[in-house]
């Protein structure tokens, strides 16, 4: 907003005009209209029949808490992951690293039932671990380890994409001058990194729990369809929508829409702070006075 | 004062994760698998087809009840719905089911050749394990503005045809089935037969993977002239459009026999033998009958009717092995490069 603006693009043209109403109307015809019908339709009976076909039907409130079980669950491992990966190929050079980098972003590429499938041939009883696993009396696909596999699968590359950038951008500096001045690993990573990237780790948790939530193809192919055990929330709206229960379909689509509303606001609120950071970064490059600029929290 | 929060902070975070990771490992896979041997409440999974949901949902209450209170075990039945062929490969592929109550019969034998449930499971019920069946009929918009009759009819440029894919749908196993039969029935060859079905794939705008996916299709986006399926998702089709579709008998269809059987392999290992095999044979009892007819299922054996003074149209019906048996169906006619391969190309409707 304060970013100074070319100054043709003051004086709007036709053209402008005419892109930006275009654009106005493609998002008004292909986002905003579909959205507001799923609250319509979820909204349609009064908010105590929406209530009721998300309280009172016991295979919806499985769903509802299944998700925002596997979803957290598949979070979590995607932080650890993704802050390991990202402070490994920020930090260090080694043979096979931009290979690495490539193979982060490989379950955005790859197609989430393919991502299902493959899961199913490793972990499926005719699959490689198949054996194993029915001798351990564990089961994987078909049951909850499975939905948080493949969710953990297709949201991988989330939280890693976010912190790489920052971590590269900020440089190992301030780490090396944390363990000249003889702080251990872990107060490294507590006291230095965590505080620069923590917008950015949350920027991405968002992202990815956002995905999680919603995640409908790998999870299709290893849920198994069970009927208040293995169906997640947009697998619920699928099963709800095809046995004619229109209503009760929208309700669960209602709060999947409503939590990405949530995520929008999370996401605007996260995304201005990343923007100052880097701002304050940029001043602390070139700083007046370089100690009362480090110092600052 | 701060760092040592952050410090903290970062402690527990750590904690908290590594004790859910350890839950999870431990965890991992949590359904005991012979608490029925103790006389605890059973818990059955029927791994079922799209168009059964609502008649489970009805049978498994009415056995709940029945099997409490002749063998003093409560009993829960989970029900799981799909496409016929996706869920015989889920069952294969580990899915716990106590029982399959699938669309067709090599669904069934698959899992049995994958040494899940005993070769000989056609002969453990009344009617090689067939508990109920139903008929292919259409299902037509209101009025039927294209006049559509018959089998004939479907081979009309003006018409196009919504029925599921053959390669992963029994009800459109079936639906082709019919087709191809209807055609030797009125005196056709099969070269004529594959001419007809050419014909009616190439009016087929949308090959849905499952039954309920072309019903969406055909009642909800209002895609196509005529939707075959099955007479039981017909009524419920026609009943949820308010009026707006109706049904068609036409003179011959194909009599469609969804077999059930106990995987064998799982209910021994979870101890639940007793209980799906109760539930199985549960579905020939007078009881379950009348529940069947309610959904528009007809019954084996001396059928009650779908509701109290309502008869079942009559319709002349042939069974798959009219047209050649289901190993010879499968072979000739869904396997890669078979007929259906052979004569379908996706295609724009114009």
């Amino acid at each position: 907003m304060n970013r100074p603006v070319h100054a043709a693009a003051r004086t709007p043209t036709p053209i402008a005009v005419t892109l930006v109403v275009a654009a106005w109307a493609i998002v008004g015809l292909f986002v905003v209209v579909p959205l507001a019908s799923v609250f319509r339709e979820a909204f349609s009976g009064g908010v105590g029949a929406w209530w009721a076909a998300l309280a009172h039907d016991p295979d919806t409130r499985h769903a509802i808490w299944l998700s925002l079980t596997v979803a957290p669950l598949a979070v979590v491992f995607n932080t650890l992951f993704g802050v390991a990966a990202a402070w490994l190929v920020a930090r260090f050079r080694f043979p096979g690293r931009s290979l690495l980098i490539t193979l982060f972003d490989l379950p955005f590429s790859v197609s989430p039932v393919v991502a299902g499938l493959a899961l199913v041939l490793i972990f499926g009883r005719q699959g490689l671990l198949g054996p194993t696993l029915a001798a351990l009396g564990w089961k994987v696909i078909f049951s909850w380890p499975g939905l948080v596999l493949a969710t953990t699968f297709v949201t991988l590359p989330l939280v890693v994409r976010e912190l790489l950038p920052v971590m590269e951008s900020i440089g190992p500096e301030e780490e090396m001058a944390a363990v000249s001045l003889g702080a251990n690993g872990w107060q490294v990573f507590t006291r230095v990194t965590l505080p620069t990237i923590r917008w950015a780790l949350l920027h991405g948790v968002v992202l990815a729990n956002a995905r999680a939530v919603g995640e409908f193809g790998a999870v299709y192919v290893v849920s198994g369809h069970i009927a208040g055990a293995t169906d997640t929330m947009p697998l619920r709206v699928e099963k709800l929508f095809q046995e004619y229960r229109q209503p009760a379909s929208m309700a669960v689509a209602s709060v999947l829409a409503g939590l990405a509303l949530v995520t929008l606001v999370a996401k605007f609120v996260i995304e201005r702070r990343l923007g100052a950071e880097s701002r304050e970064r940029q001043a602390i490059r070139a700083p007046d006075d370089p100690v009362v600029e480090a110092a600052r929290p | 004062m701060r760092l040592q929060a952050q410090r903290i902070g970062g402690h527990r975070v750590v904690a908290v994760a590594g004790t859910v990771i350890a839950v999870m490992i431990a965890g991992a896979g949590c359904r005991p698998p012979s608490s029925a041997d103790h006389g605890g409440p059973i818990e059955l999974l029927n791994v079922s087809y799209d168009p059964t949901r609502e008649l489970y949902r009805d049978i498994n209450d009415s056995f709940a009840r029945s099997y409490e209170a002749e063998h003093g075990r409560p009993v829960t039945v989970k029900q799981s719905h799909a496409a016929s062929g996706s869920q015989a490969r889920a069952v294969i592929d580990g899915l716990e089911a106590d029982v399959i109550t699938l669309a067709v019969w090599p669904d069934v034998e698959a899992v049995a050749r994958a040494g899940l449930v005993r070769q000989d499971w056609q002969q453990r019920y009344d009617n090689r394990s067939v508990p109920y069946h139903s008929v292919v009929v259409f299902v037509v918009r209101k009025g039927n503005p294209k006049d559509i009759r018959d089998w004939s009819d479907l081979s009309r440029d003006d018409i196009s045809i919504i029925t599921p894919s053959p390669k992963t749908s029994g009800n459109g196993k079936y639906s082709f089935l019919a087709a191809w039969g209807s055609v030797l029935k009125s005196g056709g060859t099969e070269e004529d037969a594959r001419r007809f079905v050419a014909a009616l794939y190439k009016r087929t705008p949308v090959l849905d993977t499952g039954a309920r996916g072309a019903t969406a299709t055909f009642s909800q986006k209002g895609i196509g002239d005529v939707h075959l399926t099955f007479e039981n998702e017909a009524h419920l089709e026609v009943a949820e459009a308010q009026g707006n579709l109706e049904i068609v008998y036409p003179r011959w269809s194909i009599r469609v026999d969804p077999p059930v059987a106990v995987v064998d392999q799982n209910v021994d290992r979870r101890g639940t033998r007793h209980a799906a095999e109760a539930y199985l044979g549960f579905l020939y009892t007078p009881l379950a009958r009348t529940l069947i007819a309610k959904h528009h299922f007809r019954p084996w054996g001396d059928a009650p009717p779908p509701a109290a003074g309502e008869a079942w149209p009559p319709i002349d019906t042939f069974d798959v092995d009219f047209v050649g048996g289901w190993p010879r169906a499968m072979e000739l006619f869904f396997t890669e490069d078979g007929v259906f391969d052979a004569i379908y190309q996706p295609s724009i409707p114009d």
